[in-house]
């Protein structure tokens, strides 16, 4: 090669990845203007929101909304902020995202380590499980919440978002060991290992990636779910997004966006937290086999 | 983990998971609770006067509020209930609504409070048609709101020089007028509700009670595909004119506080807009202007906020009539409805109290009351059952919004109340 | 139960009945561990799919009416107007959202590929927005597009005074702006999904064609995306059930306005089922929008499932 190509060659190269460098990070600058637009405007007083831009950067940076949202709101006729139903949404979260991964895990296991006739039956109606549309389930789903006598408590709750997140789950997990040497599972079946065992020693260790994408996947869906929370909780045990939607949904009365935004931003902080802290194993999860076509 | 997990057995586990499983204990005695959708401002304070009296006679409120689509996320959270037997013990509703739980057989009676307190002797009959079904109080009214009022800027209407307008005509010059000046005219928010509140007003000012009664209340075919409808919604086509770009999914308080800062000169809009100008330390007669769309004086189109109240347990039955007998109690009216802009229940209650806009809609009400010109709104349910509002909704908000002529606009309106039933 | 799995070698050979329940049970257990999940599913999916199918048959309106009333519930859904125009919308809404999805998906992930240095931090910001519900960003999302309030006015005080973009009042354009919140939350997602398959793909053809001098651009349309097929298709059907199921979105950003302009399927359910108190045209729409999904779904789910696993 002579000099001058090269030299071309290593121009064009920085040309392209100028470009390319440029794209993302303006694509970036979109994707972040609503989150930029939420919180300048949980850091204005009402005064500035209303006479400025609202993509103008505070003048006056003010935490009074954000102490207000967490502590002094009112939603409805008690005045306390937000924080106790940002517990209700722990409460409920924790146990439902622990439960249908567990339940999706052996499932999962089952469906590809121990088959038995009809099991691709069953996974499909598993799957298909997964596309329904969620206002059909209400009606029926209160009678026998009502009759199982949950109706109105965290754990029927619970239950309901267990139920819904299953067909996720187990598809995770089935595609994930689908890939697992069978090998490894007969060596462990000859060493007299069983049914628990082997999932506990040979599958288990393994299944790190996987279990994120799921923890992931149903703490999102679980934790920003609206129509299960209105219609199966109320009044103290409401999760955080009914709690949300009755301070931005007031009828009347001044809108305090400042203070809307600020709740907004506490009520979206743990779904942001998983995905900022996880994200690099949920791209990993994902190559390990859940996107297998 | 058991190999033989039962469901039961994974509720258990469930219960135990879930940090304490705290399921709502039944309501204890002497305890209402309270779905409603007034969580904020002006109708959350009055709501807490109701709390403190109860609270003071020993009665324990749970509150239940569910905002969002003007009360309809709140049925849908009721139905939910329902169906899973446990009813709260009030539940804020309007119109029709009322009738079909009653219909349901699913609410409670307070005949016995109601003949008590002599309740048939001060609520207006027109109002009584929906607190009671076959004869039995299952509702106490909180209010009286009215549906045809417009408000003005008297500042703005000053400075151009425009007086308050007696018929339609002057009204659609005056906003000409505004316009013309650079304000916006009229300052509306484009929500099918807020729509339809509109249209209520026109109606009742192109065609008067009986075209009304007949159109919206018997939903008489032939008064739907009137010429009168037509221009009603010839009319609603002059008002999307006078509007501003801007107006597609506006909050209605926000249209109300473009006519509070001077931005806008009327918005025509229930009574509870004048909440928001009370809210804003406005008085009314000196800052704005209250009077009845043009044309349509001497009638009133109402909509009342109602508790139903649905059947609960035995224990709970005491709070409950409390809580019904502390709604119709003077005080309570008073309290709550200077604050909400809307007018008592009973028509034993002097006006003292009340501004100069509420001192009119009182006797506006007495008026229709003696003269029979109090109709239900359409546009908020007590014309017509819910299935009949939102398909006359579908057509409103569509001929408003979109290129409609009157006369498809006219026909789709029959075809589709036609459907609803 | 796990002690007596793991025991059971231990147990004495002299108690046979119990050693052939062991046996039995050993044989069984993955039925068993299974059985509870699957009964679950049958009762609380496909039993209240039934019982859907047979309330839009039924006189409800109010609460459920188990009267049978014909096919009267599926006329009057038929003739309702609003109907007409969410099944327009979700033809328009679900082609452009699902198209857009992908090309954007696959264009970041491709980009993102090219050894990029801050490639952590860019990935996760094209990713937040699938872990916030529009209840939360709604308000955002509709002061961006309000014309007077958001872009439009800010750009205009910025000094481009003919800029204008007033998509959000337009009743024609509404649904595009619905399109383009649906976008900006699942694209991310689908560029997680395209940059796991890229990873995967086999090193070696590549470096056999770079080394035969082939340019970059056609080593991904000739080698890489060829490869990716299995992942359009997994993105392909975790966005159309986002798009079937779009419900919070068309409610926070538009409420279904202007007029009826934004109106989806999902909206058109819940609003008849339960503020107009007609559950049965509520249940018919119900069980289009399913007969819908099966037709796309079951033949995928049977392909996949049938043909084995690549």
């Amino acid at each position: 090669m002579s000099a001058p190509s090269q030299d071309n060659a290593l121009r064009s190269a920085i040309y392209w990845r100028a470009l390319i460098y440029s794209v993302l990070i303006v694509i970036a600058v979109i994707y972040l203007a609503p989150l930029f637009v939420m919180v300048v405007t949980s850091l204005k007083s009402l005064d500035e929101i209303r006479s400025g831009n609202m993509m103008s950067l505070p003048i006056e940076v003010t935490f009074e909304p954000w102490i207000q949202a967490w502590s002094s709101a009112c939603l409805g006729l008690e005045c306390s902020g937000i924080k106790g139903f940002f517990w209700n949404s722990i409460k409920m979260v924790v146990p439902a995202v622990a439960i249908s991964a567990v339940l999706g895990a052996f499932n999962g296991y089952v469906l590809t380590k121990w088959r038995f006739r009809g099991h691709n039956i069953i996974f499909g109606m598993m799957l298909f499980a997964c596309f329904i549309p969620f206002q059909i389930v209400l009606l029926p789903m209160s009678q026998v919440l009502g009759f199982l006598g949950l109706a109105n408590t965290t754990s029927g709750l619970v239950l309901v978002h267990v139920v819904y997140g299953l067909g996720f789950t187990t598809l995770f997990f089935r595609n994930y060991y689908e890939a697992f040497p069978n090998e490894l599972i007969r060596a462990a079946i000859m060493d007299g290992a069983g049914f628990f065992t082997i999932f506990k020693r040979v599958l288990l260790p393994s299944s790190g990636p996987i279990l994120v994408v799921s923890v992931i996947w149903q703490f999102t869906n679980i934790w920003n779910d609206f129509i299960f929370g209105a219609s199966f909780a109320s009044g103290d045990s409401a999760p955080i997004t009914v709690a949300l939607n009755n301070l931005v949904n007031s009828s009347t009365g001044v809108k305090e966006y400042n203070v809307h935004m600020a709740a907004a931003i506490t009520a979206a902080l743990p779904t942001l937290l998983v995905y900022v802290v996880a994200g690099r194993y949920f791209v990993r999860g994902l190559m390990a086999g859940s996107v297998k076509g | 983990m058991t190999a033989t997990i039962t469901i039961k057995k994974l509720v258990g586990i469930m219960a135990l998971g879930s940090a304490l499983g705290l399921g709502s204990v039944a309501g204890q005695a002497g305890e209402v609770e309270v779905l409603h959708w007034w969580t904020s401002g002006g109708e959350a304070k009055a709501l807490g006067e109701l709390k403190s009296t109860l609270e003071s006679q020993g009665v324990s409120w749970k509150d239940m509020p569910v905002a969002g689509g003007g009360g309809s996320s709140a049925m849908t959270v009721l139905r939910s209930r329902v169906m899973s037997g446990q009813a709260p013990t009030a539940v804020q509703m309007m119109g029709f609504d009322i009738l079909d739980w009653g219909q349901e057989g699913v609410v409670a009676n307070l005949n016995g409070v109601a003949a008590e307190e002599g309740w048939d002797a001060v609520v207006p009959a027109a109002l009584q048609k929906f607190a009671k079904y076959d004869g039995q109080w299952i509702a106490a009214p909180v209010n009286i709101h009215s549906t045809n009022w417009v408000w003005g800027n008297k500042a703005l209407l000053s400075k151009l020089n425009i007086a308050v307008p007696e018929s339609w005509n002057d009204f659609i010059e005056a906003m000409e007028k505004v316009k013309a000046a650079g304000f916006v005219a009229l300052a509306h928010g484009g929500q099918a509700w807020q729509d339809a509140t509109v249209f209520d007003g026109v109606v009742m000012a192109t065609g008067g009670v009986d075209f009304y009664r007949k159109a919206l209340i018997e939903l008489d075919q032939e008064a739907l595909t009137s010429d009168t409808m037509r221009q009603v919604f010839d009319r609603m086509r002059q008002l999307r004119g006078l509007v501003d770009d801007n107006f597609p999914g506006r909050d209605w308080n926000l249209a109300s506080a473009m006519v509070i800062n001077g931005d806008a000169a009327f918005q025509m809009m229930g009574d509870w807009a004048k909440g928001e100008f009370l809210n804003a330390g406005k008085v009314p007669g000196t800052d704005f202007v209250c009077f009845r769309t043009p044309g349509s004086q001497g009638a009133v189109v109402f909509n009342t906020d109602q508790f139903a109240m649905f059947e609960v347990d035995a224990e709970r039955q005491d709070a409950q009539l409390k809580m019904a007998s502390a709604v119709l109690s003077p005080e309570f009216q008073v309290a709550f409805n200077t604050v909400k802009g809307s007018v008592p229940v009973r028509t034993d209650i002097s006006d003292e109290a009340f501004d100069a806009c509420g001192k009119k809609a009182m006797a506006d009400l007495r008026e229709a009351v003696t003269k029979d010109t109090l109709v239900g709104s359409m546009a908020h349910g007590h014309a017509a059952p819910a299935a009949v509002k939102s398909a006359l909704y579908d057509v409103v908000t569509a001929h408003f919004n979109g290129t409609m002529s009157s006369d498809e606009a006219v026909t789709q309106l029959a075809a589709s109340i036609q459907n609803a039933f | 139960m796990k002690q007596l799995v793991d025991q059971a070698p231990a147990v004495s050979r002299a108690d046979k009945g119990s050693d052939r329940a062991i046996g039995w049970l050993q044989e069984q257990l993955p039925k068993l561990v299974l059985a509870p999940s699957f009964a679950v599913i049958v009762l609380f999916v496909y039993g209240f799919i039934l019982w859907t199918v047979y309330l839009s048959f039924s006189a409800s309106r109010m609460l459920p009416n188990y009267s049978w009333a014909g096919l009267t519930q599926w006329d009057r859904l038929w003739n309702t107007l609003t109907w007409q125009i969410a099944l327009d919308n979700l033809a328009v809404f679900s082609v452009l959202y699902i198209v857009l999805c992908l090309v954007i998906g696959l264009t970041l992930a491709i980009l993102l590929d090219q050894k990029i240095r801050v490639e952590g931090g860019l990935r996760t910001l094209y990713l937040y927005p699938m872990a916030l519900s529009f209840i939360v960003t709604g308000t955002a999302w509709k002061w961006f597009l309000n014309p007077g309030l958001g872009l439009e006015r800010s750009m205009r005080e910025w000094g481009f005074d003919d800029f204008t973009f007033d998509w959000l009042i337009n009743p024609d354009m509404a649904i595009y702006t619905v399109v383009i919140a649906g976008v900006w939350q699942a694209s991310g997602f689908v560029m997680a999904m395209f940059l796991a398959g890229l990873r995967g793909i086999d090193n070696e053809i590549l470096k056999a064609a770079q080394i035969d001098g082939a340019p970059a651009w056609k080593i991904y349309t000739r080698i890489i995306i060829p490869q990716l097929g299995p992942v359009f298709m997994s993105a392909f059907v975790v966005l159309l059930h986002l798009a079937i199921k779009s419900f919070d979105l068309v409610i926070a950003l538009t409420g279904g306005g202007p007029g009826n302009a934004t109106e989806l399927p999902a909206t058109f359910m819940y609003s008849y089922s339960f503020t107009r108190n007609q559950i049965g045209v509520g249940a018919a729409s119900a069980v289009f929008m399913l007969m819908t999904i099966a037709a796309i779904i079951v033949p995928y789910l049977y392909s996949e499932l049938k043909g084995g696993r690549k």
